[in-house]
């Protein structure tokens, strides 16, 4: 009777599910997985080939041209130090532009907006967001250097890299604000309503409650603010003018020359075979390499903070 | 005496009758309208559907269910119970290996189904899920329309024809006891329809495979008490078909609705093990374990 | 300031007290703390609105005399015969690279990191060359293009060619749709996959019945907002061969030369034209910006909506 009773009516065959669904199954896994590795090949890609080329290029380069007048590809002088301060000084004229707009923006949105005005007024960032950074080139130009800098500046150059960190400063909010609102919206309503539970009003709560709750969002957006920046390209290679080269400057009422505005300058230069300038291809990577690493390095940066938050509540 | 082998899924009674029925509202009296079966634990058990053998289950490195043996019994209903986070719903998803869908989790020590061992490697966990059907603590339709949702499942089982799916669909529902009210708008929206009736549609989205097994996970906790006293009243229908686990922390429930229960409870590491299991009407009236006791007469848990 | 500080220690009676002696003035710092807030959003909006007046004021008139004339007509050196024609058409060819490429491999990496990675090694390395991908700089992308595209894979791209250049912007914009459709994914709640699976459904049956519906409308947003902005990306573009030009015409070119040929797209065009000093280019630059403007908010104007429609329903 037991023996009757325990016999298996069932068998393993029976829960082996049919061998072409499993095969159908894996083989679309595999393909996903495929899909999934592109993203590490461009990764691969990335980095071999900028690491390959400025490799390249610094064992060819007379290292003393590295630092000397300026950033004159054409002629054979490689200075850094111009670039990367041209990319410095534009890049802090955004983020003072930015900033107090950003943040300001993030707290109305998240803070005094109500829920309907909110959904009105969000698109506004979201639209000035999906401007190209051509268009804002060209803004940049055509209305901020004749209306704003030279004025300022007393110059009659339209070409400045004051009004190209304006430019990229705009470029820049939409950016700062909307990370920054994420991060504030995230402060549990239980922290401000202790907060007005203390008699605290509005703005004091806004600044000194949920801004520093949020404080590592906020800070990730700022540095991601200044990536961004550091990064942008085409607001500077349309507004900040030195398309052959720049010597070394900081002032802000002049043309500069960035990392990124020098690629596009010997990218678009009419003849890229000019003589003394077989090192300018290369040079690009060098460059790009250089870029490469620093808004790695800020976007990690940015990375912990946002996690911070997320772990925070 | 010898039991027939029943077959795993039945494909027999289908349409099935209209199991349409008044609402009671007055609770039967406890164990009292129970039927035919008074099986006693010690005496021999139907036929065992689920044998569990020093079965634990761990999340990551912490094990939420410890050492399980029991068995579990065909064409009855058995229901769960204990305190929360004693792994009831572990446990109960260990059956059809749900669990293989959360990552991290893992299980030691054996589990057959009628006699072959569920986690064997060459088992493949859909086609468990095929014969081992779920209704969730929430209900959850698909956001389709009423047809869709239970067509879906016959549907990926390799059911095909308009006429088919029509039949399946409508002896479901009528088993689950909705079809009278749904039949009107089966293109409706399965999310429109109220928490009772979306759990009657899940119900009918799980027997529409064929299932031999159906896993409850407090099938009721989101209902009122109208609705629930359907679904109870529907599983007392279902059992006559399908082998039913139920996980609950309505007491009345499970001694209303259940032939056999398994008690659990957490010990200091926090890991849920078994302290009784039996005939309902033994667990609750004569129970052998004080934890038990205290347990069901409400002063515990 | 100090009073602020001190309302803060004092009891919520004894602030209610002085909040009503002193209301008036306080209440001013309010308002005028909320002004300056709501300043920063008026900036951005009077930013959007100046740069579309000096746009039309700009480009306006010289588009509407030359309507669709501007909108087919080849770039020039002459000013009043050139378009934004080859433009449009290098900018479309782009999007069907995007299309062709970046959808499917960005939306099929982001289902297996969603759906089918178990918490590995390699899925750690995975997400984390994403995430690190969608911050690289757009001129990087180029440099890539440069070198990959343009040089190495010149047999097959024909050098500075389209080919390279949408699949420079492919590569650009992948990390993109993989970041939004996997935000889209992670939105579907668990039991209704619970509930696929519950009912014997194979992975792949949960996902493309259950998972890929649900999440759709985030995805389908996603991808409009990812054309639009491979509308209007230039930086790769110039590094990857785009040039003022445009498309070669000679008669008898079959499509794999052309494709293999020189190109030229919308954006390019508007940071070619504004980079000359003359006015007559400013102009030309400023009614392409605004055919480009009308592409990119149409589209982002529509994700929006749709966004919004479909977060008032879940
Ligand atoms: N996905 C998971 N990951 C990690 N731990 C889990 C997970 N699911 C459950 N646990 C843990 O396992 C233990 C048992 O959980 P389970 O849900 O099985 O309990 P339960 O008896 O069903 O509780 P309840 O009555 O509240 O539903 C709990 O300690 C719980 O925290
Ligand atoms: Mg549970």
């Amino acid at each position: 009777m037991t023996g009757a009773q325990l016999a298996p009516r069932l068998s393993l065959t029976d829960l082996r599910g049919s061998p072409g669904r499993r095969r159908r199954e894996t083989l679309i896994r595999s393909l996903f997985l495929a899909a999934a590795a592109v993203s590490l090949l461009i990764s691969a890609l990335i980095v071999l080939t900028l690491v390959g080329r400025a490799l390249d290029f610094v064992s060819r380069v007379d290292l003393a041209d590295l630092l000397s007048v300026g950033w004159l590809p054409r002629r054979g002088y490689f200075d850094i130090a111009t670039i990367v301060a041209g990319t410095l000084v534009i890049t802090a004229i955004g983020m003072v532009i930015a900033t107090p707009l950003g943040l300001g923006a993030a707290i109305y949105l998240s803070e005094y907006a109500s829920p309907r005005r909110r959904r009105a007024l969000k698109p506004i960032i979201e639209l000035l967001a999906g401007i190209p950074s051509v268009v804002l080139g060209f803004y940049a130009i055509a209305v901020l250097a004749p209306a704003i800098v030279q004025p300022l500046c007393g110059s009659n150059s339209i070409f400045s890299m004051g009004a190209a960190g304006i430019g990229v400063g705009i470029l820049i909010t939409p950016l700062i604000a909307s990370v920054a609102e994420d991060a504030m919206h995230a402060v549990p309503m239980s922290l401000r309503e202790a907060s007005y539970g203390l008699g605290a009003r509005k703005r004091s709560t806004s600044l000194r409650v949920v801004l520093p709750a949020a404080v590592s969002g906020v800070v990730a957006a700022l540095i991601l603010g200044v990536s961004r920046g550091i990064g942008e390209t085409m607001v500077v290679s349309i507004a900040a003018g030195a398309v052959g080269g720049s010597v070394f400057t900081v002032n802000p009422c002049l043309p500069g020359q960035t990392m990124t505005a020098a690629m596009t300058a010997l990218a678009t230069g009419s003849d890229q075979a000019q003589i003394g300038a077989e090192l300018a291809v290369p040079s690009l990577f060098f460059v790009g390499l250089l870029l490469f690493l620093m808004t790695l390095a800020l976007n990690l940066v940015s990375e912990r903070f946002v996690r911070r938050v997320r772990r925070g509540y | 005496m010898t039991i027939q082998a029943p077959e795993i899924a039945p494909s027999d009674a289908r349409p099935g009758p209209d199991v349409q029925r008044e609402v009671r509202i007055d609770i039967r009296p406890m164990m009292q309208t129970k039927p035919d079966v008074q099986p006693t634990h010690a005496a021999e058990p139907a036929e065992v559907v689920f044998k569990l053998t020093y079965f634990s289950a761990w999340y990551g490195t912490f094990r939420a269910v410890k050492e399980i043996s029991l068995d579990i019994g065909a064409r009855r209903i058995t229901s769960i119970i204990g305190p929360s986070g004693t792994g009831k719903s572990t446990l109960l998803r260990a059956f059809n290996r749900m669990n293989d869908l959360i990552e991290g989790a893992r299980v030691s020590g054996t589990v057959t189904y009628h006699g072959v061992d569920l986690y064997a490697p060459e088992v493949d966990p859909v086609e468990v899920r095929r014969r081992i059907g779920m209704v969730f603590q929430k209900p959850n339709p698909f956001p389709k329309t009423i047809y869709e949702n239970v067509a879906f499942g016959p549907r990926v089982a390799g059911v095909r024809g308009k006429k088919n799916l029509d039949e399946i669909v409508e002896s479901s529902l009528r088993r689950a006891a909705i079809w009278d009210e749904v039949k009107d708008k089966l293109d409706g929206l399965g999310t429109a329809l109220s928490g009772g009736q979306q759990q009657r549609l899940c119900i009918a989205r799980a027997i529409a495979v064929s299932p031999d097994v159906i896993l409850m996970d407090e099938p009721c906790s989101a209902l009122d008490p109208i609705a629930t006293l359907r679904i109870e009243e529907l599983m007392w229908e279902l059992k006559q078909n399908y082998t039913i686990i139920i996980v609950t922390h309505n007491m009345q429930q499970a001694a209303r609705a259940s032939d056999e229960t398994v008690f659990l409870t957490m010990g200091d590491d926090r890991a849920g093990y078994l302290v009784e299991q039996g005939p309902t009407a033994q667990v609750f009236t004569n129970p052998q374990n004080r934890l038990t006791e205290d347990y069901v007469s409400g002063r515990f848990g | 300031m100090t009073g602020r500080t001190a309302a803060l220690r004092e009891s919520p009676a004894q602030d209610a007290v002085r909040r009503a002696l002193a209301g008036n003035r306080m209440q001013l710092g309010q308002i005028w703390f909320q002004a300056l807030l709501m300043a920063a959003l008026l900036v951005a909006l009077g930013v959007l609105v100046s740069l579309l007046i000096d746009v039309f004021e700009r480009g306006g008139q010289m588009l509407a005399q030359r309507g669709v004339d501007f909108l087919t007509a080849s770039t020039s050196s002459n000013p009043t015969i050139a378009g934004v024609g080859q433009g449009i058409f290098g900018s479309l060819l782009i999007v069907l690279f995007v299309l062709l490429f970046a959808f499917p491999v960005g939306i099929g990496a982001a289902i297996y990191i969603e759906e089918y990675a178990r918490d590995t090694i390699l899925t750690r390395v995975l997400n984390t060359a994403v995430r690190n991908l969608a911050g690289v700089p757009a001129i990087v992308y180029g440099l890539l293009g440069l070198a990959v595209f343009v040089i190495i894979a010149a047999s097959f791209t024909g050098g500075r060619s389209v080919i390279a250049g949408g699949l420079t912007m492919a590569a650009l914009v992948m990390p993109i749709v993989v970041i939004t459709t996997a935000e889209s994914l992670r939105a579907v709640p668990r039991s209704i996959r619970e509930a696929g699976f519950g009912v014997g459904a194979t992975k792949w049956q949960v996902i493309r019945h259950h998972v890929l519906p649900y999440a759709a409308p985030g995805i389908f947003t996603g991808s409009i907002l990812t054309i639009s902005r491979a509308f209007g990306e230039t930086a790769p573009l110039v590094l990857a061969g785009g040039v003022l030009g445009g498309f070669a015409t000679r008669p008898g070119l079959g499509v794999v030369e052309t494709l293999q040929g020189p190109y030229t797209a919308l954006p390019l065009i508007v940071f070619n034209w504004a980079r000359q000093p003359s006015e007559e280019f400013r102009q030309l630059s400023a009614a392409a910006i605004i055919v480009l403007l009308a592409i990119i908010l149409l589209l982002n104007g529509a994700a929006i909506l749709l966004r919004n429609r479909f977060e008032k329903r879940w």
